[in-house]
């Protein structure tokens, strides 16, 4: 089926395939040589729908899942935005137009059904996990999981005693299907799908993703975890994840991404959505690393009420062009929103990420801490916006966006935004832009590190306020994963 | 005076004595294409301990640098042999695995990497093996406790918010971790109170064995009554002026530099062997004043 796809999303430059980059032999320098979950496995699926978005394919979708009428409305309603409205203007726009809706395959259907027993998952589905350590996470120190391929989550298990203090967590599908109400009250209530051209699209195809409902007062003290994972080359990956924490419950979620390594380039476009009620907290931990031929834009937006707390934790990796700046709606008094992220950009990417805080209620605070590296021309961008309405007084926010240079080919623009209507407020910004120190390396080689192992030692300590905050598994992978992207790469 | 020399360096290494530690040869090094090293000439062998003296900016972090391979320190001539092996063209990290360290002057801090992971990631470096976390820990601990290292140390980052002081001993530390037959000090010293310079001279004698040297660079007589050399080298305008024994440095405190200038210059007609300072199995001279 894949032997007659024609050059896909960047059909308009030079097919990635002609770019020396590829033609090199294994071990040679780059990003993206030693992605090790570059691997596809043969496409073996129930559905696959044509290239290209029409109103069938939205209604095939929404029949395919046996939807409720609303949610097939609101998906045409969400498409119609969707064609209406134009691509952003500012970011990279360069790469955003490449982008070939035309060419994209919007909805693929991986097997028949979900299972709960990893046994049950088909073979090569399965195989593919395995090799992403899935399952093995699993055992060691989660409360439950769900893996998502392509556009349908195909493994999902919860720890029964979460189950029986009432905790949901399903896949956004079934939770439409078993808890219609909790999700028609709360789903795009915190991003309408107008809210931009991405939100749009997400909601018009959307399939996949996590829903999770905390009941009050519960707090689950390990993670829950989702996996997304992409096979199919010029696959759309559109999962829509809602997560409501009642009032006082706790709830960590951990979603990790990866995709093979084709030629021509796959989108992935969710939409994410937290409510955390009054004296919720909820942290929300973002691993990405797709490989370098994934346009990863996503939308993320929290509401926090009274006395709530809500974190993102971002990690991003990967991607060819990464647009995320994850919200949080301080909308209650005292709520308090953290985002903490880290990007690193290589050859051919561009990682524009930050973060967005709105003050709407008095005493509310906010801390954001930005993390960024590029190298071999590698491109990172901090856009940013603190928000304070009128007398919402006694707010304190902090800012501080750190960019590290690993050569002098990269490059690293901060774009922060302030918009404080209230004097009785406490806004502190801080940017800087550094480069691996000379004097740094020579110490660490005069002890024994080689320019490699040295450069990743400082970028790893310079990721450490980010690592920290990390499940230990998640903190030595990510560690790997950047000593595998330092490895050949300097000198 | 006496010319310890012959203490050591004869009977403990009786068959490699054939081939120095280290030699330098004729030695001019640039930074920023400004000569800083002007003609070095140094013979180190196993067993030994040499000390520089000179006055700020006279070049003998210049040589440390170079002897370890800092990238903007350019070799232009002359020789750098270890073990026979010439250097000049390594990088760092291979002179370290040849048995090379450095306790910097100035350590610089790395944010956001703790002192154990450091010490673990570079200690494998340079033995080339993983050694297991157990005997690993053991043997740290053993030396934090003979240093005075204490435990919360390992969980701060590197040399990051360190007094002077808690830096120099951190180099020590790492140094005797590191065990190298070539230990330079640059200034280790500096900055330490009269404790710790009492407790880091004894971790510093630990590391001169019979096949291992040290090349020390001080200020000042302090550290030189527990840590004794056998060979005192002047340093002055990017090359070694005089060289002596221990006496030497007692000297140098007593009178300043003024007078080793004044009766060394000038030295007409010495080429780069004539300034040769040797310490090979022929004892110095002790307290010869240049070369004659
Ligand atoms: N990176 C550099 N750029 C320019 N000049 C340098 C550089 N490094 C060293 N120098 C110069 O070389 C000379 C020797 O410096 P060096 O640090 O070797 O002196 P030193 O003998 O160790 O002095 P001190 O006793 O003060 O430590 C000085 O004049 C110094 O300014
Ligand atoms: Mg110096």
């Amino acid at each position: 089926m894949s032997a007659d796809l024609a050059p896909a999303l960047n059909n308009k430059g030079l097919p990635e395939s002609a770019k020396p980059e590829l033609n090199k032999s294994a071990g040679l320098e780059g990003i993206g040589n030693d992605y090790k979950y570059g691997f596809s496995d043969k496409e073996d699926y129930i559905f696959k729908s044509g290239r290209g978005l029409t109103r069938e394919i939205v209604e095939k979708i929404s029949a395919m899942k046996n939807e409720p009428e609303w949610m097939l409305k609101f998906r045409l309603r969400a498409l119609d935005i969707f064609n209406k409205k134009p691509m952003p203007t500012w970011g990279n726009c360069g790469l955003l137009n490449d982008i070939d809706f035309e060419n994209i395959f919007y909805y693929i259907k991986p097997s028949q059904k979900q299972e709960t027993d990893w046994d049950e998952v088909p073979e090569g589905i399965k195989n593919t996990f395995d090799r992403l350590g899935i399952p093995e996470a699993e055992r060691k120190f989660l409360a439950g999981v769900t893996a998502q391929y392509e556009s349908e989550v195909v493994y999902h298990s919860i720890r029964e005693d979460l189950e029986k203090q009432g905790v949901l967590f399903l896949d956004m599908d079934s939770g439409l299907r078993l808890h219609e109400d909790i999700v028609r009250e709360h789903f795009a209530t915190v991003i309408p799908a107008a809210d931009n051209k991405f939100s749009a699209l997400n909601s018009a195809v959307w399939s996949g993703g996590s829903f999770i409902w905390v009941p009050p007062g519960v707090k689950i003290e390990i993670p829950l975890q989702a996996y997304f994972r992409i096979n199919a080359e010029n696959m759309g990956q559109f999962e829509r994840t809602l997560i409501i924490a009642e009032p006082g419950s706790f709830v960590h979620y951990i979603e990790g991404c990866t995709a093979p390594t084709y030629s021509t380039d796959s989108l992935h476009s969710a939409v994410v959505e937290l409510i955390a009620k009054p004296g919720a907290h909820i942290r929300y931990t973002t691993i990405q690393n797709w490989s370098k031929n994934v346009y990863n834009l996503v939308t993320k937006r929290a509401v926090a009420h009274e006395d709530a707390k809500v974190e993102w934790v971002d990690g991003n990796l990967g991607s060819k062009l990464t647009m995320k700046y994850p919200a949080i709606y301080l909308l209650g008094e005292r709520a308090h929103g953290e985002v903490l992220s880290i990007a690193f950009a290589g050859e051919d990417q561009h990682q524009d990420a930050g973060a967005k805080i709105i003050h709407a209620a008095k005493n509310t605070t906010s801390m954001i801490i930005s993390k960024s590296i590029c190298k071999n021309g590698g491109r990172t961008s901090y856009r940013g916006l603190i928000k304070v309405y009128p007398k919402a007084t006694g707010v304190k926010s902090s800012v501080k966006c750190d960019a590290l240079l690993l050569d002098d080919k990269s490059r690293s623009d901060t774009y922060p935004t302030m918009e404080i209507d209230e004097k009785d407020v406490n806004i502190e910004h801080e940017a800087t832009v550094s480069k691996v120190g000379e004097e740094q390396l020579f110490y660490l080689m005069s002890r024994g590190l080689n320019q490699d192992e040295a450069t990743a030692m400082i970028v790893n300590g310079f990721f450490e306020p980010f690592t920290k905050e990390l499940p230990l598994e998640y903190a030595v992978e990510l560690n790997r994963l950047i000593q595998l992207e330092m490895e050949g790469s300097v000198g | 005076m006496t010319s310890p020399n012959t203490n050591k360096s004869t009977g403990s290494n009786s068959d490699s004595s054939a081939i120095p530690l280290l030699e330098i040869v004729d030695l001019h090094v640039n930074v920023e294409d400004k000569e800083i090293l002007k003609g070095v000439n140094l013979t180190i062998n196993a067993g030994e301990i040499h000390a520089i003296m000179g006055r700020n900016g006279s070049g003998k972090s210049t040589l440390s640098y170079a002897l370890m391979g800092h990238p903007r320190y350019k070799v232009t001539s002359g020789k750098m042999l270890y073990k026979g092996q010439e250097i000049s063209e390594m990088s760092p990290d291979q002179r370290a695995k040849l048995g090379l360290a450095l306790a910097f002057q100035y350590p610089v801090s790395i944010p956001g990497v703790s002192v154990s992971n450091f010490l673990r990631k570079t200690v494998n470096a340079v033995r080339g093996r993983d050694i297991p976390v157990k005997e690993f820990r053991l043997e740290l601990k053993a030396l934090m406790a003979k240093l005075g290292v204490k435990d919360e140390f390992l969980s701060r980052y590197v040399n990051d918010g360190f007094s002077g002081g808690e830096k120099k001993r951190l180099e020590i530390l790492q140094l005797s971790m590191l065990n190298p037959s070539l230990a330079i000090l640059d200034e280790t010293d500096s900055g330490l109170d009269i404790d710790a310079l009492k407790t880091v001279s004894e971790g510093v004698n630990a590391l001169s064995k019979a096949d291992t040297a040290i090349l020390l660079i001080t200020h000042y007589q302090r550290m030189l009554n527990y840590v004794q050399p056998q060979f005192v080298h002047v340093f002055q305008d990017g090359k070694i002026v005089a060289s002596g024994g221990s006496e030497l440095a007692l000297e140098l405190e007593d009178r300043g530099y003024e007078w080793v200038t004044s009766e060394m210059q000038p030295t007409p007609g010495t080429g780069p062997n004539a300034t040769k300072t040797s310490s090979s199995s022929s004892s110095p001279s002790p307290a010869v004043v240049g070369a004659k």
